[in-house]
């Protein structure tokens, strides 16, 4: 089986979050990029198991800089064979898509996997166009990927239930919590990873189609009121009278 | 300007799909689309909310993405719409990024708000950390909108409902089985929400949150450890790796309020903590606070409820 993870790199989750440049963008100051955790524990491990028991290769691929090359070896180190860094700044989620579509195209992978969102921008919009790219079928927050001949199936997160899917090879899944257990990459695979092949790709032509012109905090909240824990009456009637909630 | 507001009827028609038709209705016209077995009444419910034409693909069942997509496409090419709109679930998730690349039209997903005027769209970034403002460099865009974003208005409008073919093509995902909590409010909808943390010490604790849940009509969400542990299903958490929710009302008990976990739920109009240690971080993030036993506020708490619900 040949497999495609699209890798991204998010701000470890317990950075500060702050703007820079009037508020245009994203203070990168003393942020430690991670993995981005979906990306990682589902995604990437999925595909190693898939690879364990049916055989084949697991490429990622990631659209970056140069900067990110530490974010793909984490990657390399946990398992995967080759990695590709398509060289550009992931402007916005189509032009992100466009380019692995660009690259992935003409390379015959059975599977395309990611994870369901990026931490940081949440969009979770990345998949549904690669597979609209190219033209493949597509099953998004999948929990659980079993593989049966040229055929998936699998379980995956449906309006707060869960829905048992099938889909024909070649296909695109997002991956979410269930899919597969994080793994901690050991010496031999960080050894292992420093000579693994990591391609550089010049990036296609495309257009961005949306722009983030500004950033803004959320408004700082006014003090907590605090409510004596005999005296649950008070907090109803704050809830009502005050809140205006119940 | 013509709108398409594409509505799924899976769990009937509501609240989300009002607001939906409601933000259309204050960008232009509003035709809505929408398919499978949805009942005429509640179709016809969504022209009081200004959609001025329905139209419905009743032998559409189970769509796959491409098929809805494709479908939406169609509406959008017979109706001239520039601006179609989606309820931000887990079927615009899918749908919207196919239709943004087939109609090359800018994506706003998760958008919180009515575009400003500059015509930027707020959304919500770095899980619910910040806002983010985005220019759509299209012509055609797509806005994909948050629940509880907008206020739904009815204004006793009322809208024709017509058939209409799909022409969606052959499903390439076959759905085998469905599995819906029976009779729950899905937490992504909910206007009031109970949650607990480890703080509630294991899985057979959990009466007292959902009694204090079914008192006040509130949906129940947990932090990730409780969901990691399978004290409760996973579609209950909430945070950064979990789902994000904002409804009006939040209330945590035996929560610490880790980083992580405020960035799911700070988009929430009132944020109640009940705590034992008062030193935790989440009194920061809250409008009232409780310091006390979750096992004996949790108890009161409903008992109030249930008195002020009796008297109102
Ligand atoms: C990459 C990453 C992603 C994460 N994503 C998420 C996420 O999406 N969502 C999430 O929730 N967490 C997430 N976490 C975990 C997060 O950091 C915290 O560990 C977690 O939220 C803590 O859960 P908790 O508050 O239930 O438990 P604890 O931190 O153990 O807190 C329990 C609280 O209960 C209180 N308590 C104890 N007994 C009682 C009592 N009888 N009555 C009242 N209060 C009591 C304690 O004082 C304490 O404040 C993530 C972590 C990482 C590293």
């Amino acid at each position: 089986m040949k497999i495609l993870v699209g890798i991204s790199k998010s701000p470890d989750t317990t950075s500060k979050i702050a703007f820079t440049d009037n508020s245009t963008k994203f203070d990168e100051n003393g942020v430690q990029y991670i993995v981005n955790p979906y990306d990682e524990w589902y995604a990437l491990v999925r595909a190693l198991e898939l690879k364990e028991t049916l055989g084949g290769t697991v490429t990622i691929v990631t659209v970056g800089a140069a900067a990110d090359e530490a974010v793909i070896r984490k990657a390399l180190a946990i398992g995967a064979d080759e990695a590709v860094r398509i060289d550009a700044d992931p402007k916005d989620a189509y032009y992100t898509a466009v380019q692995i579509a660009e690259y992935a195209k003409e390379k015959g992978f059975d599977l395309i996997l990611t994870g369901k969102e990026t931490i940081n921008y949440n969009g979770s919009q990345v998949a549904g166009m690669i597979a609209e790219s190219l033209d493949m079928p597509f099953v998004s927050l999948a929990t659980k990927l079993d593989v049966n001949g040229s055929t998936l199936k699998l379980e995956k997160e449906y309006l707060g239930g869960i829905q048992e899917v099938e889909v024909g090879l070649p296909a695109v899944v997002s991956c979410a919590k269930g899919m597969a257990e994080q793994r901690i990459p050991n010496m031999r695979g960080i050894m292992a990873a420093r000579t693994k092949p990591l391609t550089v790709i010049p990036a296609a032509q495309v257009d961005e189609l949306i722009s983030f012109t500004g950033y803004t905090m959320p408004p700082a909240k006014s003090a907590v009121k605090m409510i004596s824990p005999d005296n649950m009456d008070e907090l109803v009637s704050l809830l009502h009278n005050e809140a205006k909630v119940i | 300007m013509s709108v398409l507001v594409y509505i799924n009827g899976v769990h009937g028609i509501g609240k989300n799909a009002f607001e939906a038709v409601t933000y259309g209705k204050k960008l232009g016209d509003v035709t809505v689309v929408t398919n499978g077995n949805v009942d005429d009444a509640a179709l016809a419910k969504l022209g009081e909310y200004g959609a001025s034409k329905i139209l419905v693909d009743k032998s559409l069942n189970n769509a796959d993405d491409q098929q809805l997509t494709k479908m939406i496409e169609n509406a959008a090419n017979q109706t001239g719409a520039s601006t179609i709109v989606f309820v931000h679930d887990h079927i615009a998730k899918n749908v919207a990024p196919r239709l943004s690349v087939r109609l090359k039209a800018g994506l706003v997903s998760g958008a919180i708000a009515l575009p400003d005027g500059d015509g930027t769209i707020k959304v919500n970034v770095f899980s619910g950390k910040a806002f983010g403002s985005v220019k759509v460099n299209t012509a055609k865009k797509i806005i994909s909108l948050l629940p509880n974003s907008i206020q739904p208005e009815n204004n006793g409008g009322s809208a024709a409902v017509e058939s209409f073919s799909a022409n969606a093509g052959d499903t390439k995902v076959k759905v085998l089985a469905t599995k819906q909590p029976e009779g729950d409010i899905p937490l992504p909808e909910a206007d009031l929400v109970v949650s607990a943390g480890r703080g509630l010490k294991g899985p057979e604790n959990w009466g007292i949150v959902e009694d204090l849940a079914k008192a006040l009509g509130a949906a129940t969400a947990c932090s990730r450890p409780v969901s990691d542990a399978d004290w409760r299903p996973h579609h209950e958490h909430v945070g950064q790796t979990g789902i994000a929710i904002r409804p009006n009302l939040y209330i945590a008990a035996g929560i610490s309020g880790a980083i992580q976990h405020l960035a799911g739920v700070n988009g929430s109009k009132t944020i109640v903590v009940i705590n034992t240690d008062p030193e935790a971080p989440f009194f920061k993030a809250a409008d009232y606070g409780v310091v006390g036993d979750a096992f004996e506020v949790l108890p009161r708490l409903t008992e109030a409820v249930k008195k002020f619900k009796a008297s109102h």
